[in-house]
């Protein structure tokens, strides 16, 4: 006698099951499905070529109505079960249908999550699951209108393309800092966003959407940052979660999903669960194979065979977007057992990274070009020692046999078409030709007057390698002092680079530049930061895990783990209520230690780091804002009492230091800066030793910089004299901007003058006006982000975390 | 093994750290940009620096005071550098961050 089998789902998972089940086990069972949905069992997967136009629906169908025919299967469309009786064993449909079973199978698939922000359920607002929200969205599209798409993985990213090719004006928001950030490490998802970006689909990222808002009907998406984005569509493609409420309802164990065992049997012995409703070993699954794999075990079971059991394995991730390769499979985080292998052709948008493991591939995300996926997964799960073919490994399977070629003679037998430089269309003959015709020596020559290697200077290395190849020794490529381990490149040229390409966060600067680690190391992520923050005032967002420590906490760290709190006092100017301030706060938090600085400042030492935020809260009642005695910024300008009070004071030096610290605090320049003004030249403020001091005379103000008084003892450099206090600020300021666009990290300006030459300093800040005012408006420009009080900030709670405990534990335990 | 709940992953910023106050000192743990945790004490073995406050790169911190580099894997200072910092247990079920304390655990006991 035939037994009873019952499905609740008719999607991709029990489709593969019953195939399986009517090879294995013909004619065992009569059977029964339930779909929700009014149709028959399509190929989900292939929604996203549905919504762009490049596939229809007939195209996508698996199972059409004849199969079901031919096979006896009875399948009832458009029924949703609405309860279960397990002891009657029976199910019952919305539309009064009651079926008996012996064996229930669970496939109920998964529900879109939905974020519940005010306007959630508006009209308009659609999720991205079945063909139904496929046609809503090609309904929505021929209006030509604006689309917001929620969530930046692969679901969501699939909406995007499909919608933006339905001629949609998309705007993707993604709540993490890069997209796909599940599948892809940073490198990969910044690659990712731009491609994304050139199809006109404009991406937005860390954002946190607040409300959907409309009359009637969707019309905008308002973000937390008050951002406010036109909407008629929005989608919602944040994630899934199991469908496993009916399960619940009839007391089917169930957690995430319906807890099923290796065998897909839920903890009632005749239901079984399976795809994205089913949770084995505490995992749920969203990707096809692992579901087909569930299914060919359910398959088996049904048909006896007790032994078939469910295994994890790793699957890899793609992305069905036309034009963009995307491959990520298994474990790609970093570690110090592990070595990774990376290989950035920038100027070929290829990205692809190798995590081994004792010689076995366990991670892999490739980016721009994916044809090897295959043969790496095919590695990975081998668990293939690949130690014979390491150096070649990256470069995939075709590489593999074969001597490696000697790099010098591999460019020597390169055709002289052959292009060498990408960016500027450049090929091998028109370099040399230059070479010899031109009597070219240098590369900085080579590419004035060729172009090659002047734009993103990847292919620097194959221009000099033509250049030995041509010149012989005679050419001795210049040693530049690369940044750090991560990179060949210097400091200069990682800034030409920045501001030339246009890179404007530190993964794009990696990508881009072809950093040799993911993720860089403590030298050259502040100094990327730095250059970020001074290069793109007003686009860069601070990373703030790059900064160290004192610039995260606006505090001085000191040897054993406190902090040390600087107020600014302008110009070294104090009054009776702030004293009484600084002593109020002092005996409050019992601070052991109270200093006055160099710079005419008051140093409070020895603060716990969990006071900080109180502290300042008392502090800035007081008026105080931060020092910046931490930062690599404006420091202190310290200050004479001048013609004020003094008998030989010529200007007033206390006031034109106040107004230059009021003017250019908050900034943040390649080393810390500190000032100084002396009234006249008995220079009681100590203006000559400092980066930029200024000495009044009766005549004006003589400007003076490039001291220094740590390290290295060395009197100031004379920039010039000038009438005014206006014309000394401008001249200051340009100064400073100056050295902020050319500094290389952590360079003092005394070293930096010396690098680039007083006179060439003095001509550009006294001698052309218009550079002068040029470097002026810049500086002033980028105060406008910069001049924000971090301590109010962080008084207002920004970056709580910093300055509390995650968790305190053991303490209970400890006292009984 | 006994296995304490110390927060959630969220609490944690990417390529960052948070302290774990416990009666034995500081434990810092440390959330890498691909979201894998560590925990090891906030103690360098240069010069007792507080880790938690430095800069994570890959699977490692620079230690803020003097720039020795330590693994967050094993605890050991990398580079021409020689010590080691004890390292904790941690596991992530889910969005729930646990670690192990064995001292804490006999103490209680």
């Amino acid at each position: 006698m035939t037994e009873r089998l019952v499905i609740i789902g008719n999607g991709m998972a029990p489709g593969r099951m019953l195939e399986h089940l009517l090879e294995k086990a013909p004619g065992r069972y009569q059977v029964t499905i339930f779909n929700a949905e009014p149709r028959v069992n399509y190929d989900r997967i292939m929604l996203s070529p549905v919504l762009s136009g490049e596939k229809a629906y007939e195209e996508i169908i698996i199972h059409g109505d004849g199969w079901y025919i031919k096979h006896g299967i009875t399948l009832y469309k458009g029924h949703k079960i609405v309860a279960i009786d397990r002891q009657a064993k029976t199910v019952t449909s919305d539309h009064g249908v009651t079926e008996p079973y012996d064996k229930l199978v669970i496939a109920t698939g998964s529900v879109p999550f939905i974020i519940p922000v005010p306007g959630h359920n508006l009209p308009g607002v659609l999720t991205y699951r079945d063909l139904d929200d496929v046609q809503a969205m090609m309904l929505a599209a021929q209006s030509r209108a604006k689309a917001v798409v929620i969530g930046g993985g692969l679901l969501g990213l699939e909406a995007a393309a499909g919608l933006n090719a339905q001629g949609m004006d998309v705007t993707v928001l993604h709540v993490m800092p890069t997209l796909m950030e599940r599948q892809l490490d940073p490198a990969a998802g910044y690659l990712l966003q731009r491609a994304v970006e050139q199809r006109g689909i404009k991406v937005i990222t860390k954002a946190n959407t607040q409300a959907i808002t409309g009359n009637g009907k969707v019309e905008q998406v308002e973000l937390a940052d008050g951002t406010v984005i036109p909407a008629t569509l929005v989608v919602m493609a944040v994630g899934i979660r199991p469908n496993a409420a009916i399960a619940k309802e009839a007391g089917i164990a169930v957690n995430r999903g319906i807890v099923v065992d290796a065998g897909m049997r839920s903890n009632d012995p005749d239901i079984y669960a399976l795809g994205e409703c089913a949770e084995v070993n505490g995992q749920v699954y969203g990707l096809v194979a692992p579901l087909y794999e569930m299914a060919r075990v359910a398959a088996s079971q049904l048909a006896g065979d007790e032994a078939a059991a469910f295994v994890h394995s790793d699957t890899p991730t793609k992305l069905k977007v036309t034009g963009i390769e995307l491959f990520s499979l298994g474990d790609f985080a970093d570690g110090d057992d592990r070595q990774e292998i990376v290989l950035r052709d920038a100027s070929a948008g290829v990205y692809k990274r190798l995590v081994l493991k004792d010689d076995r591939i366990i991670g892999t995300v490739l980016y721009g070009e994916t044809a090897d996926g295959a043969w790496f997964n095919d590695l990975k799960k081998k668990q293939t020692d690949i130690s014979e073919m390491r150096d070649t490994l990256i470069f995939g399977q075709s590489y593999q046999g074969g001597a490696p070629l000697d790099p010098m003679a591999a460019v020597a037998a390169l055709p002289d078409d052959a292009e060498i430089c990408g960016c500027n269309g450049v090929c091998k003959g028109k370099i040399t030709g230059a070479i010899t015709a031109k009597g070219l020596t240098s590369l900085d020559d080579v590419r004035a007057h060729t172009k090659a290697s002047a734009s993103c200077g990847s292919c620097t290395g194959l221009v000099e390698k033509l250049m030995v190849l041509t010149l012989g020794d005679t050419y001795n490529p210049a040693a530049v002092q690369p940044m750090c381990s991560c990179t060949t490149l210097g400091h200069d040229e990682v800034r030409r680079l920045i501001k030339a390409k246009g890179l404007k966060t530190i993964p794009a600067v990696m990508q881009e530049l072809e950093w040799t680690t993911s993720c860089g190391c403590a030298k050259c992520r502040p100094a990327l930061n730095y250059y970020l923050v001074c290069d793109w005032p007003n686009d860069y967002a601070d990373d703030y895990q790059s900064r160290f420590i004192n610039e995260r906490v606006h505090a001085n760290i000191q040897k054993d783990g406190t902090y040390s709190v600087v107020p600014r006092m302008w110009g070294g100017v104090t009054n009776a209520a702030e004293l009484r301030a600084i002593a109020d706060v002092v005996d409050k938090f019992e601070i052991p230690m109270v200093k006055v600085t160099g710079g005419q400042r008051i140093d409070m030492l020895g603060i716990r780091k969990e006071d900080l935020p109180a502290v300042w809260a008392d502090l800035g009642q007081a008026g105080f804002v931060s020092g910046h005695a931490y930062a690599k910024g404006l420091r202190t300008v310290k200050t004479c009492v001048g013609s004020d009070w003094c008998r030989f004071g010529t200007q007033d030096s206390t006031g034109f230091g106040v107004r230059i610290e009021k003017f250019m605090w908050g900034s943040w320049t390649p080393a810390k800066v500190k000032m100084a003004v002396s009234g006249c030249p008995r220079n009681c403020a100590e203006a000559t030793c400092k980066d930029v001091g200024v000495i009044c005379v009766d005549s004006g103000y003589e400007i003076h910089f490039a001291g220094a008084a740590g390290l290295d003892i060395k009197g100031t450099e004379v920039l010039g004299l000038v009438k005014t206090e206006d014309e000394a600020l401008e001249h200051i300021v340009a100064l400073t901007q100056m050295y902020r666009e050319q500094g290389r990290y952590l360079e003092r300006i005394y070293k930096w003058a010396k690098r680039i030459g007083i006179p060439e300093i003095k001509r550009q800040i006294m001698d052309d006006g218009e550079k002068r005012k040029a470097y002026y408006d810049r500086f002033v420009f980028s105060q406008k982000f910069a001049q924000v009080d971090p301590w109010s900030e962080r008084v207002s709670g920004k970056d709580k975390h910093e300055f509390r405990p995650m968790a305190s534990v053991g303490f209970a335990q400890a006292a009984e | 093994m006994n296995w304490i709940a110390i927060g959630s992953i969220s609490d944690i910023p990417r390529r960052g750290a948070r302290c774990v106050a416990t009666p034995e000192g500081k434990i810092a743990v440390f959330r890498t940009v691909d979201d894998q945790v560590y925990a090891i004490d906030d103690h360098c073995p240069h010069r007792g620096g507080p880790l938690s406050q430095g800069i994570v790169h890959g699977t490692a911190v620079t230690c803020p005071l003097h720039n020795w580099v330590i693994s967050l894997e094993t605890g050991k200072a990398l580079g021409a550098d020689e010590g080691v910092v004890r390292t904790i247990p941690v596991r992530v079920e889910g969005e729930r961050l646990f670690i192990a304390l064995e001292a804490l655990a006999s103490r209680a006991a």
